[in-house]
Parts: C-alpha cells; sequence; structure tokens
C-alpha cells in the first residue's frame, strides 16, 4: 500500500493515533496553563521503566515486555505528579519551581539505574535506552496494538470529559459552584496526559513527548477562537505529525522517528505562528502597517483642510500616490474633496461629543472612523442641523 | 418551591451560621452568622479585606471552611446546588480564553446538560434569551476577549441566569463597570427580585445602598450590623465596620439629618 514497507505502515499508524491523542489531551493541558506539568509527568517515567525492568528480571522474565515496562512508567510517573501535587500545595514552592526539582530528581535516578542496569545485566538491556528518544526499528505488532489502543483510550476519555476540563480550565471557581471539583478535573487532565506519555514512549521517547503534547495545541490556538476547535484542530495537527514523522522518516535510513515527527509538528507550529489570520505575526504587522497608513492619511486630509503645512515625508508620500495633492504639494481637486469631506467628519464628531445622550456612539471616537458609518441618515442631518444653528462651529 | 409542601419551603434561602474561614493562621471570616430574607436584595458591605468575596466563596464551598454551618432553603448546601447562581468577579478569569460569548452562557447549562447531553436548539434559545435579558444580544458570536468590562460583566450575569436558580450570590458586580452597564445589572435584578428570586451582593458603593437593595449585611472580619436597610444601615454600624476609613462627607451625604456636630465615638443613631 503506498510503496509503504509493512512496518512503515504499523508505525504510521500508531505514530498518528499517538498524535491524535496527544494534541487533544495537550489541549486541555495547554487551556488549563499547565502544559509544563507534561514535562515532570515525562522525565518522571524513567526510574519505573528502570525498574520495571530489574523486577521483570527479578522474576525471571526476559525484562523487555512493553505492557511491563510501560506500567513501572506510569506508577513512576505517577508518583512524580503526586511530589509535585504535594509540593505546591503544603510547602512554599511555587508550581514551576515543583516540576523543576521533580523532573530533574527523577531524570537523574532513572539515568543511574538505566546505568547500574548496563554493568550487571550486560547485552539482555539493550533497547531501554530507546525510551529516552523513542525507536521503531524493532516495534512489533503487538506494540502497535498497545500504542493503538492507549491512544484510543485517552481520546474517548478526552470526549466524555471535555465539558468538565473546559469549564475547569475557564473559570474553575465557577466550576466548584456546579458541583464540579477542580482537583479532581484537574487529577484527571493529568492523568490522561500520563496516559499519553506512557503510550507514546516507545516511539517519541520521553524527552520529545513534552513537544507532541504542547506544539500542536499552541499551533491550534492560532487558527481559531473557540476551545473545541483548539482540541479538535490539536489532535487533527498530532495526528498529521505522528503518521507524516513516521513515513518522512522511513524514506532514508537511519533516520530517527520520534525526532522526525517533533520537527513536523514544529514545521506546523511554525506556519501557524507566521501565516494564521488575526493571531499570527503577519497578520499582526499588516494590521498595523494599515492601521498606521489610516492615521497619516486621515491627518494628512485634515492638514490640507486646515492649511497647514505637510511635514511628514510618509504622510505627503502617500497623498501623492492616492492622487490627493500633487507634486508640489498643493491638493488636487480630489484632495479638497477628501480634506473636506475629513474637516466635516472631524467637526461632526466634535459636536456629538458634546451631546449627552449620545454617549455610546462618542464613545467608540478613535479619530478614525466616519461618524456616518455609525449613524443613520436622519440621525446626522439633525447633527448637521445642530452644527448649523447657534453655537454651531460651521 | 411554591409546591412544596414541607415547612423547609418557607426557611430562609441562605442561612449561615458560626462559619469562620482563615487563610493561613489569621482568620478572614470569624464567626460569622447570617440569615438571608427571601425574595429580597441584600448587600454584603464592609470596608477592603473585610472578608466579604470570602465570606461568599465560603458559602459556595469555593475556599474552604474552618468551621460553620450553611443550609440553603433549610437543606444541606450540597443538596440544593440547582437552586444556587454565582457571578464571580470578572477579574478572577482569563479573558483571552478561546471562547465566544454564548459559549461561556452556555456555560451556565452544565448542570442540565451534564457530561455528554447534546445542546439542542432550546438550549441554544435560552442563553440568546439570557444575553438579550442583559442587552447583550448582538454580541453572542464575538470572542470574550473583544468585550470591554462592564459587558464581561454582563456576560457573567447572563450565565447566571442561564441556571435558572432561586438564588443569586453576587461578587461586586458593579466594580469598575460603565454607567449603562451598572444601571443594565441592577434592572436585571430588580426584574429577578419581582420574580420572588432572592439576591445576596458584594457591594463596595455605600452610596448606592439604599436605591439598590432591601437589606444589608454589614461585616468586617467579623458580622457588624444586619438588617433592613431603614434599620441596619446606620452611621453608627458604618463606622464600627470601617472606623476611621470613611470619607467625612459621605457619611454627612448618607445620613444629613444626623448630627455633625456630635461626637464620632458616640454617634446619634438616625430617626
Amino acid at each position: 500500500m503506498l510503496g509503504l514497507g509493512y512496518n512503515t505502515l504499523l508505525v504510521a499508524t500508531g505514530a498518528g493515533l499517538l498524535g491524535l491523542a496527544a494534541g487533544v489531551a495537550g489541549a486541555f493541558l495547554y487551556l488549563r496553563k499547565r502544559s509544563l506539568m507534561s514535562d515532570a509527568i515525562s522525565h518522571a517515567t524513567l526510574p519505573g521503566v528502570a525498574v520495571a525492568f530489574l523486577v521483570m528480571v527479578a522474576l525471571g522474565g526476559e525484562g523487555r515486555a512493553l505492557v511491563g515496562l510501560l506500567t513501572g512508567a506510569a506508577l513512576s510517573s505517577l508518583a512524580g505528579l503526586a511530589i509535585v501535587h504535594w509540593l505546591n500545595r503544603h510547602t512554599r514552592l511555587g508550581e514551576d519551581a515543583a516540576i523543576g526539582a521533580v523532573l530533574s530528581v527523577f531524570f537523574g535516578f532513572g539515568i543511574v539505574l538505566l546505568t547500574v542496569i548496563q554493568t550487571i545485566g550486560a547485552g539482555r538491556q539493550a533497547g531501554l535506552e530507546s525510551f529516552l528518544l523513542g525507536s521503531t526499528a524493532g516495534m512489533l505488532r503487538a506494540d502497535a496494538w498497545v500504542i493503538a489502543a492507549g491512544g484510543a483510550l485517552a481520546l474517548a476519555a478526552c470526549v466524555v470529559l471535555r465539558r468538565p476540563m473546559t469549564l475547569v480550565s475557564f473559570d474553575p471557581e465557577y466550576a466548584a459552584t456546579q458541583g464540579l471539583s477542580p482537583a479532581r478535573v484537574d487529577m484527571a487532565m493529568m492523568a490522561l496526559a500520563l496516559a499519553v506519555t506512557v503510550v507514546g514512549l516507545k516511539i517519541v521517547g520521553l524527552i520529545l513527548i513534552v513537544a507532541l503534547l504542547i506544539l500542536p495545541a499552541v499551533a491550534a490556538r492560532f487558527w481559531t477562537e473557540r476551545s473545541e476547535a483548539v482540541a479538535l484542530l490539536a489532535g487533527l495537527i498530532g495526528g498529521v505529525s505522528g503518521s507524516a514523522g513516521a513515513i518522512l522518516s522511513s524514506l532514508a535510513p537511519d533516520l530517527p522517528t520520534g525526532p522526525i515527527i517533533v520537527l513536523v509538528a514544529a514545521a506546523i507550529f511554525t506556519v501557524s505562528l507566521l501565516l494564521a489570520p488575526t493571531r499570527g505575526v503577519l497578520a499582526g504587522v499588516l494590521a498595523q502597517l494599515s492601521f498606521r497608513r489610516r492615521v497619516h492619511l486621515r491627518q494628512g486630509l485634515l492638514a490640507l483642510a486646515h492649511g497647514h503645512r505637510i511635514h511628514e515625508a510618509y504622510t505627503q508620500r502617500l497623498l501623492r500616490r492616492s492622487g490627493l495633492i500633487r507634486a508640489d504639494g498643493v491638493a488636487t481637486e480630489a484632495g479638497q474633496r477628501a480634506a473636506a469631506r475629513a474637516a466635516l467628519d472631524e467637526r461632526r464628531w466634535h459636536v456629538l461629543r458634546g451631546l449627552p445622550d449620545a454617549a455610546p456612539v462618542s464613545a467608540r471616537y478613535d479619530g478614525l472612523t466616519p461618524v456616518d458609518t455609525l449613524l443613520t441618515a436622519d440621525q446626522i442631518a439633525a447633527l448637521d442641523r445642530r452644527m448649523a444653528g447657534p453655537g454651531g462651529t460651521a | 418551591m411554591t409546591t412544596d409542601p414541607t415547612p423547609a419551603a418557607k426557611a430562609a434561602p441562605l442561612t449561615v451560621r458560626g462559619l469562620t474561614v482563615s487563610y493561613g493562621a489569621a482568620p478572614a471570616v470569624f464567626s460569622a452568622d447570617m440569615t438571608v430574607a427571601p425574595g429580597a436584595m441584600t448587600a454584603i458591605i464592609g470596608p477592603n479585606g473585610a472578608g466579604k468575596s470570602t465570606l461568599l466563596k465560603a458559602v459556595l464551598g469555593i475556599v474552604p471552611r474552618l468551621s460553620g454551618q450553611v443550609e440553603v432553603f433549610g437543606q444541606p448546601f450540597d443538596t440544593q446546588r440547582a437552586r444556587i447562581a454565582y457571578v464571580p468577579q470578572r477579574a478572577s478569569v482569563d479573558w483571552d480564553f478561546p471562547t465566544r460569548v454564548i459559549d461561556v452562557v452556555q456555560m451556565g447549562l452544565y448542570r442540565q446538560l451534564g457530561l455528554l447531553g447534546r445542546v439542542t436548539g432550546r438550549h441554544r434559545q435560552l442563553a440568546l434569551d439570557c444575553l438579550a435579558r442583559v442587552g447583550m444580544a448582538d454580541f453572542a458570536t464575538r470572542q470574550i476577549g473583544q468585550l470591554s468590562g462592564g459587558q464581561q460583566q454582563r456576560v457573567f450575569l447572563a450565565r447566571a441566569l442561564a441556571q435558572g436558580a432561586d438564588l443569586y450570590l453576587l461578587d461586586e458586580p458593579f466594580a469598575g463597570v460603565d454607567a449603562a452597564t451598572e444601571k443594565a445589572i441592577i434592572d436585571v435584578l430588580k426584574s429577578l427580585k419581582a420574580e420572588g428570586k432572592t439576591i445576596l451582593a458584594v457591594h463596595h458603593d455605600l452610596s448606592t445602598v439604599p436605591d439598590y437593595f432591601d437589606r444589608v449585611f454589614i461585616i468586617n472580619k467579623s458580622p457588624v450590623a444586619e438588617g433592613a436597610v431603614a434599620q441596619a444601615f446606620t452611621q453608627d454600624a458604618l463606622q464600627r465596620a470601617y472606623g476611621g476609613r470613611l470619607a467625612a462627607g459621605l457619611l454627612d451625604q448618607l445620613f444629613p439629618q444626623a448630627q455633625t456636630a456630635v461626637p464620632p465615638a458616640f454617634p446619634a443613631r438616625p430617626a
């Protein structure tokens, strides 16, 4: 199929499902502003993997059964989470400091255990290091099933819990008055992230799984203003990154799968950052430029109307290019008309802002918006009569 | 409610007995007793740091209680959640959260919808009606980050309305809002009162208390006075709650009939 090998298809499917689950679960972490927790969760898995290996060997097993290793990873990650939670609740440490402390200590301990395993059981441990950066080379069909099932379960849990998680993310105090326990919803959210992390250890590795939890969510945020859409889009971006990364890495020999998956996600993030409408960097620059242009045009026209000299070169260029002034700075016919319109608008605003009952409209004065886009024709007429009457400035 | 024949139906919407809340070792609210009268608008007033918002949050179970009982309509609080709506301070959330006005209002329907219940046309119409009631129907599909402070406050009120509750608890609903919003909010609250609902609001503007509210609960850590505005909202009670923190001009304005010549230690009670 598609000219891809069996192993590649297996990995691409597994990585796609993993990316989908990671994207959706990561979206809720991001909405709750707890993205960094995924860092602690993932690093805290390492000692568990090593201890599980030792236990399985001690029991006479081969020590490399994926389910056993992942169970160990989940348990030690849970311990790490509990410690972060305890430090945050019962000491003066903030959550960021607690995360930093726990992730480095657990990771360090895990590396020590890996080194010990290497010296005592030479040969048999081969493959444990692959949990650091992921490895798909020797992936079995059974491994793919474990990953696919775990990812699907995490995804289903996200669907069921989407309302409580959104409610608690937006307004935890209000959620509490609705009978939800923010602490328990947070715990469920962390459990989801933990499940995704553990499932992803084999493919992406514990160091890079963080990227797969965070990048799709922040990329998705650029494109939408709705939380459900952020979660869906993050799932889509994660899934595409997973599958595309797995396929890309199979195109050349010895390309690492995990890092390529993360690079694909990073590329999607970069494109979103630069090109997304309204929230993207480019859209921001364009909006700023267009605003600057409107300000200069307006100020230039008002200067023309009042017979002032225009000093700024940019304003002169703008008016010349729009055909409003000639090269010598004198207004063209079109320029005179536009200037008169701007001056009239300014006078209307002046009168309008002096009327107490026009306060809601007056509040929208920004020096640029023409008043006749906010008022009806008869309101404008009334304004003009007032302008011409006693006390008017016309 | 009215169809309920048990005596509990006639119980006060909210009674608080011996409520103490503490952040660390210093109590923020100490031994507060409060009885909220049905169908009335009650203001919780007191100086900054007097525990007004904390009292409200402790009643709602948002902050843990050190001691004390809370009963709602004569029943334990937990069994009556559906009859209580809360309007938090608008500064308490991140307004860059990716959600629209209508979505926030629909959050008030969570107890009806549950985990998987489908949002139907009826739910959407209810949310729109609530928005219309606070004058925000045209803003339904706006992103919440585009709203002004007063509009944010109205959205929170609409979310509470969507719950269809009998008891409304509001935390400083008029803080930092424009005049038009203040009027819109008070109109909605008065219409709720006309429907027989009960309203309890933390309030900071003493000059509007007699216009807006029927009853007051004055607190400074522990309760200072409680009752109808005419009886409890006195110069004496305010002076005891606020100490020297009240501007003299404000008291004169609130109680013009009081003799300002009387030494402040023994202020005259108004007739």
